[in-house]
Order: C-alpha cells, then sequence, then structure tokens
C-alpha cells in the first residue's frame, strides 16, 4: 500500500537573536490511508512543529528543510498559493484551544460557509444544507439554532466539535489533530476521540493524532512515534512499542503512568527533565537521563534500526532495554 | 492498611456559593444576582496518616473543598471540624497552629512563589511567619528542607525562575513542609508537569508522607494518579461527593453510575482493551441551574422516576464504601449490571 503521507527527513530550525534552534531534526514517518498515527512526547519534543511544518503554518523566522510528499507532490517545495488549497482543503488541521482557532466575532455557520465556499463548488442553499449535516455528524443536536451562534455560547467539548465540522467541510482527506482533548475533561476526551475514529471509519480518512497521554495512544491510535528533543526515536504498531519498548526513553515514559495493581508503589520515573533546545546533548539527546547509557551514547548519534517489520527505534542498546521488559507488558 | 482510625479533620455538610458575575445589561434591566452552587451539602472524614482522593471533572468544586479545609474560603453552611474543633470558631494562637498544621500545595507552584524572592527567603519567610526556629537554626532547617526534597544545596541561593516545573514544585513542597504539618492540602499537584516528572514528585510525596507520617488530601482530576496514590477516594459530581470509598474496591466495583462512566472514559494504557461506545452522553449542567433530584439525573443511564424527584444521599450498604445512588437502595443485581 502507498502511504497516504510521506515525511522524511523533516527538519525545522528557528532563527533568533541568540543563534538558531532545531526544533524538529530530521523527522520521518508515514501515514497509510486510514491509518491514526499518534505522535507522543513530553512539552517542547517537537511535536506541535512537526505539524505546524508539514503545512509551514509557522512563522517567518522558522526554516523548514525535507520532503513532505502528499498525493505526488512535496508540500514543502509547493508555492504558497498551491498551499492554500491543500490546507483546509485535502488536509484539515485542528488545535488544542479552538477559542483561539475560532473567529469569535463571527457565528458558527459563517465559519463552515466560508470553509465550503472555498473548497468546494456547493451552491448558497447546497451549503446550509451541508453545514446542518456536519453538525450532525460531530453530534452537536438542534443544528439550525446553534449555527447562528458565536463560539463563546459553545461549552469547550462543543467548541472542538464545532473545530472538527469545520474541518471535515471539505472533506479532507488527512486531518492533523493536535492535542485537540487536552484540556477537555475524561468524559468529553472520550466522546470526541470517538467521533474522530467513527469519522475515520465512515470518510476513510487518514489522521495525525498530536497528544502526551499515553493513554490516549493506546485507545485510540494504531501507529505510534515517539518524539524526544525534536527526533523521533521509536516508532511502530502501538501493540508492538507498548510489549517491547526498544528505546530506554519510551519505557521510562510508559513505567511513570500509574498502573492498576501497583498502588503506592515507586514509579520507574526518569531522572532529570527534558533538554532545553539551545542545550541538546551530544550523541543519544537521552543520555544524560538513561540508566542504559554507555560511552558511545555520549559520542554518537544512534541511527532508528528496524526491531520488525512495523517497529523502529534508535537506540544502542535496544537489545538490553527489550531485555528489562515492558513496564506495562503483563497486566 | 488503616489500623487505626483516628479522624483528624472532617467536613460537615458544607455548602459554598459563589455570586455569579452579572453583565451590564443583566444589572440595567435588574436581572437578580444568581449563585454558582460550587459545594452542595460534603461531608467526609479525613483519617490520620491516610491519603484521601478527591477525584472529578473540572468545575465540580474540589478546589474549593480544598480551600475550605484550610480556611482559604468560609463554608456557608456547615462546618470544617479539626480534632473535633470547629475551625471557623479558632481565634489567635489556636488559629495560627491550624494554619501551621493544615497546608495547602497549589497547582502553578510559578504562581505562588515569589520571584523576587530566592529561595533561602522564600523557606525563612514560611518559617518566620509561623515562629517555628530560633533564627539561628534558620539555615540548617532550609538545608535540611531542600535535602528532603532532593534538591541540591546551592537551590537555596535561586530564584524560582532558575528552576524548571518539577523542581519548582518541591520548592513549592518543601515551604508548605517547612512548618512540620501534619495535613498537606495538595490542589492538582503534579497536572502541570510532563509524565517523566510527575512520576518523580509522586514518587517523593509517597517517601516523604511515610517519612514525617503526613495526612494527605490528594486532589487531582487523573484518575491513574489518584488510584495510585490514595487510600480512600472521594468521586465528585456538581459540588456532592456522589461515592466514597476504599480505593480498590472504588475502582474495581464502582457503585455509583457516575463513578463508572468516569472509569470507562479515562483511556486504558492497554492497546488491547479499546471500545468504540462512548462512556457517557451529554455534558455537565450548569451549577448555576441545578437538577432536581439526583445531580446526575441528565446523563445517568440508570435513571428512573424517582432520580427525578428526590436527592438521593451519601449512604452505606457497606461501612467503607458510601454512595448516592437511589439504586444503592435496591441492592446487588445493579451492582451487577454496574460493573459488567
Ligand atoms: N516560533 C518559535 N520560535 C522559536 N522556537 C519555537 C517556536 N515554536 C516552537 N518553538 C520551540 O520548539 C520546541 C518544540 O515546540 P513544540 O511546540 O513543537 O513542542 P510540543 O512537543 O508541541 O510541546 P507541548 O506538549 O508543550 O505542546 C520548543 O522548545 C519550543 O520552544
Ligand atoms: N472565586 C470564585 N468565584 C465565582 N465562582 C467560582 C469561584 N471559585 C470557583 N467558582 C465556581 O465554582 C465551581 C467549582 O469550582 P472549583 O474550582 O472548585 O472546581 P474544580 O473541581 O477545582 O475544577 P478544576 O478541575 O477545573 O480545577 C465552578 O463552577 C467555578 O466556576
Ligand atoms: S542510545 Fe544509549 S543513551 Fe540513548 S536511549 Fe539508548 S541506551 Fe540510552
Ligand atoms: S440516583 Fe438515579 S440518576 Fe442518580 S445516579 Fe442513581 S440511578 Fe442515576
Ligand atoms: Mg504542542
Ligand atoms: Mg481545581
Amino acid at each position: 500500500m502507498t502511504p497516504a503521507l510521506e515525511v522524511s527527513h523533516l527538519t525545522t530550525q528557528f532563527t533568533s537573536g541568540s543563534g538558531k534552534v532545531t526544533a524538529v531534526d530530521d523527522v520521518s514517518f508515514a501515514v497509510m490511508p486510514g491509518q491514526v498515527l499518534g505522535l507522543v512526547g513530553e512539552s517542547g519534543s517537537g511535536k506541535s512543529v512537526t505539524l505546524r511544518s508539514l503545512l509551514r503554518l509557522l512563522p517567518r523566522t522558522a526554516q523548514i528543510e525535507g520532503r513532505v510528499i502528499w498525493q505526488g507532490q512535496d508540500l514543502i517545495g509547493m508555492s504558497e498559493k498551491q498551499l492554500r488549497s491543500v490546507r483546509g482543503g485535502d488536509i484539515s488541521m485542528i488545535f488544542q484551544e479552538p477559542m483561539t482557532a475560532l473567529n469569535p466575532v463571527l457565528p458558527v455557520w459563517l465559519q463552515i460557509d466560508e470553509n465550503l465556499r472555498t473548497h468546494t463548488s456547493l451552491s448558497a442553499s447546497e451549503r446550509v444544507a451541508r453545514a446542518r449535516e456536519l453538525m450532525d455528524l460531530v453530534g452537536i443536536s438542534d443544528a439550525p439554532r446553534r449555527l447562528l451562534q458565536y463560539p463563546h455560547q459553545f461549552s469547550g467539548g462543543m467548541r472542538q466539535r464545532v473545530m472538527i465540522a469545520i474541518a471535515l467541510a471539505s472533506n479532507p482527506k488527512l486531518l492533523l489533530a493536535d492535542e485537540p482533548t487536552t484540556a477537555l475533561d475524561v468524559t468529553i476526551q472520550d466522546q470526541i476521540l470517538k467521533l474522530i475514529l467513527s469519522l475515520r471509519d465512515k470518510l476513510a480518512m487518514s489522521v495525525v493524532l498530536v497528544t502526551h497521554d499515553l493513554g490516549v495512544v493506546a485507545t485510540t491510535c494504531d501507529h505510534m512515534a515517539v518524539m524526544y528533543a525534536g527526533r523521533i526515536v521509536e516508532t511502530g504498531a502501538v501493540s508492538s512499542v507498548f510489549a517491547q519498548p526498544s528505546h530506554a526513553y519510551t519505557r521510562g515514559l510508559l513505567g511513570s503512568v500509574p498502573r492498576a495493581g501497583t498502588q503506592r508503589s515507586q514509579l520507574l520515573s526518569i531522572e532529570g527533565t527534558p533538554p532545553s533546545l539551545s542545550a541538546i546533548p551530544k550523541g543519544c539527546s537521552f543520555h544524560p537521563r538513561c540508566e542504559f547509557a554507555t560511552d558511545i551514547c555520549r559520542r554518537s548519534t544512534p541511527a532508528m534500526l528496524p526491531q520488525s517489520a512495523t517497529h523502529a527505534a534508535a537506540c544502542f542498546h535496544s537489545d538490553r532495554v527489550i531485555a528489562a521488559g515492558s513496564p506495562v507488558g503483563a497486566q | 492498611m488503616m489500623e487505626r482510625r483516628e479522624i483528624l479533620l472532617s467536613a460537615e455538610n458544607v455548602s459554598k456559593n459563589f455570586a455569579f458575575p452579572r453583565s451590564l445589561t443583566q444589572r440595567l434591566t435588574g436581572k437578580p444576582a444568581v449563585a454558582v452552587h460550587a459545594l452542595n451539602g460534603v461531608s467526609f472524614d479525613l483519617h490520620r496518616g491516610e491519603t484521601l482522593g478527591i477525584v472529578g471533572e473540572s468545575g465540580c468544586g474540589k478546589s474549593t473543598l480544598a480551600r475550605c479545609l484550610v480556611r482559604l474560603h468560609d463554608c456557608d453552611e456547615g462546618r470544617i471540624m479539626f480534632e473535633g474543633r470547629d475551625v471557623a470558631a479558632l481565634k489567635g494562637t489556636e488559629r495560627r497552629q491550624f494554619n501551621a498544621r493544615v497546608q495547602m500545595i497549589f497547582q502553578d507552584p510559578y504562581s505562588s512563589l515569589n520571584p523576587r524572592m530566592r529561595v533561602r527567603q522564600i523557606l525563612a519567610e514560611a518559617l518566620g511567619v509561623h515562629k517555628m526556629k530560633p533564627k539561628a537554626q534558620i539555615p540548617a532547617r532550609i538545608a535540611e528542607l531542600l535535602d528532603l526534597v532532593r534538591l541540591p544545596a546551592d537551590a537555596a541561593d535561586k530564584y524560582p525562575h532558575e528552576f524548571s516545573g518539577g523542581q519548582r514544585q518541591r520548592i513549592g513542597i518543601a515551604r508548605a513542609l517547612a512548618v512540620e504539618p501534619e495535613v498537606l492540602v495538595a490542589d492538582e499537584l503534579v497536572s502541570a508537569l510532563d509524565v517523566s516528572v510527575q512520576a518523580q514528585v509522586v514518587n517523593l510525596l509517597l517517601q516523604l508522607q511515610e517519612q514525617l507520617h503526613l495526612t494527605v488530601v490528594f486532589v487531582a482530576h487523573d484518575l491513574r494518579l489518584v488510584r495510585h496514590i490514595s487510600h480512600r477516594v472521594a468521586v465528585m459530581y456538581l459540588g456532592k461527593i456522589v461515592e466514597l470509598g476504599q480505593t480498590e474496591a472504588l475502582f474495581t466495583a464502582p457503585r455509583h453510575p457516575y463513578t463508572k462512566v468516569l472509569l470507562d472514559a479515562a483511556p486504558e494504557l492497554d492497546p488491547a482493551r479499546r471500545s468504540k461506545t462512548v462512556a457517557v452522553k451529554g455534558e455537565l449542567p450548569s451549577p448555576v441551574n441545578l437538577p432536581t433530584g439526583c445531580l446526575f439525573n441528565t446523563r445517568c443511564p440508570h435513571a428512573f422516576n424517582r432520580c427525578f424527584t428526590d436527592r438521593p444521599v451519601l449512604t452505606a450498604r457497606d461501612p467503607d464504601h458510601l454512595a448516592a445512588c437511589h439504586l444503592t437502595d435496591f441492592g446487588l443485581p445493579f451492582q451487577n449490571e454496574l460493573t459488567a
């Protein structure tokens, strides 16, 4: 099968007064048609910048390199005009805080309508019908009345549904979702994630879902990629990565999450904190925090090596990490 | 788990309302001020040496309850009892003693630490306010506190902004521990931290609790964390405790339909366990217009006639496991349905 999206050697740097920092460093991944890929990592690891780099939604200080192949075309090399028709068209994006992405002074129907006008050839009356249909699709009842309301008249969960309705207006084939549920309560998170999954099934979309919650990855994603300090350090089928984490950081991250049956015991935590971009350690950037590190980790950068057909990790000592076992293995 | 059950602190039917801000038009048209019902008759006992977890969704009143416990809020109705005395009646020295013995740690260590003070001054101030130590002993106590929360000794001469989020949270803990409290009320202690750093702070808290025989109220919306750290758990919904029990019993055999949906909605760390059905439909009703009858009746999959007329009270079929649900009166058949 050919991937819906293929990203290779994506590197994004920001120039500031004090020099250059690399927020995304040589990132490669693919998303298959209909697949949900989870991009997971801690704060500052480069998840949002990766997602925004795909559509070049970044300030001018950003310098993006690499290839992002979408339907045979490279989005990185594409003109701004061409890219505008892809954005919000075939590829839609939703954000963590819908309030900043929605226009507060426009009623919801105008915001959906704007997308429909740009990306479809529907007539005015067809657009009205389609807007109602979209509200239905995302589970907002009483569409005729709700469409006339403004974003502030919706609750947090409802706003996220509105965002998704706008994103779906153009029948996208790929949905980029940046922490769409992080600000929401678990019961609403559950509703939104299941909505995204059912839409994936119904519309045959692919999804890239950014999250820092491994539980969300376990329950929602097919594949996952773990980011640390701007790099992808491990990637694979979710069940495979959970059963056999092969990078020391992934293993530590899984062990940091409390789970049933270990009440009040010490969690397998990771020492220290993630590095700042201006001081990324040489070699494997995780080495100062890694219990498996040896000299080679401090000297050279590990390359991504396949563990199986669907699982790869960038760690010199993945054999020892695997031997140490998965903290979430036998439950 | 708990051998003795000495009740240290208790809430007795505590209610708290806040005035809802009125818009200009509402004021001009003479609309009456409305009240946000943040707490609606909350009662529980806190046992010496235990960790009591308090969970529930945003706006259910967790922080308001925490603030009432440490007297940052006065209760509108009901009272908080500490060692058998109403804390609202404490004056002078007694009040100061209460303030030292029951300490709160806040969610956002950054906004609660004075950015212009070095860590040394922050800790010295906490020690000074409560007149804990003669001046000469203060430097030694500061070193001891930093050691306790696993910060290097040179941290004393730095400012809060020079630390990472996890380290700042440790400074907040050190400040709370300065006055040798017996009770720590931790409101979303680790919510703002990265997972790997969360684990460090949770480990520290568990160690400190053993070492210093602390009693802890652990307020959080993260069910996994609360399950990990608590001996007992109280589940709140719209300003009421709907279920209260030993942690494992509550998580494995919940007795209130809301607890059940909350547990179902929380994503499990196990890719093999997936479900396509939504745990619960709908959203929280407004705390301004509370539903009559059971507060959960707008979303409850089991609601029946009585749920819309009578408000269930927190009752025990088993003294260690309380639930506020009319179904409980009917006994176990519903229990099976809930845990299925
Ligand atoms: N416009 C920018 N200019 C300079 N640096 C930036 C810019 N945007 C992001 N960064 C930096 O790039 C790094 C990666 O940021 P990014 O937002 O991708 O992290 P993230 O993984 O999404 O984190 P979070 O979980 O907190 O959202 C961070 O160190 C951030 O400070
Ligand atoms: N000072 C205040 N003035 C007015 N309303 C308030 C005030 N403090 C809290 N509230 C309201 O009281 C209710 C309970 O709030 P509280 O902060 O206790 O909830 P919470 O459970 O801690 O929520 P979260 O998980 O979001 O922290 C909410 O509806 C809130 O808006
Ligand atoms: S390469 Fe070395 S330092 Fe990096 S994760 Fe593997 S063992 Fe640890
Ligand atoms: S009292 Fe009725 S509505 Fe409330 S939780 Fe029980 S069954 Fe549901
Ligand atoms: Mg982000
Ligand atoms: Mg709160």
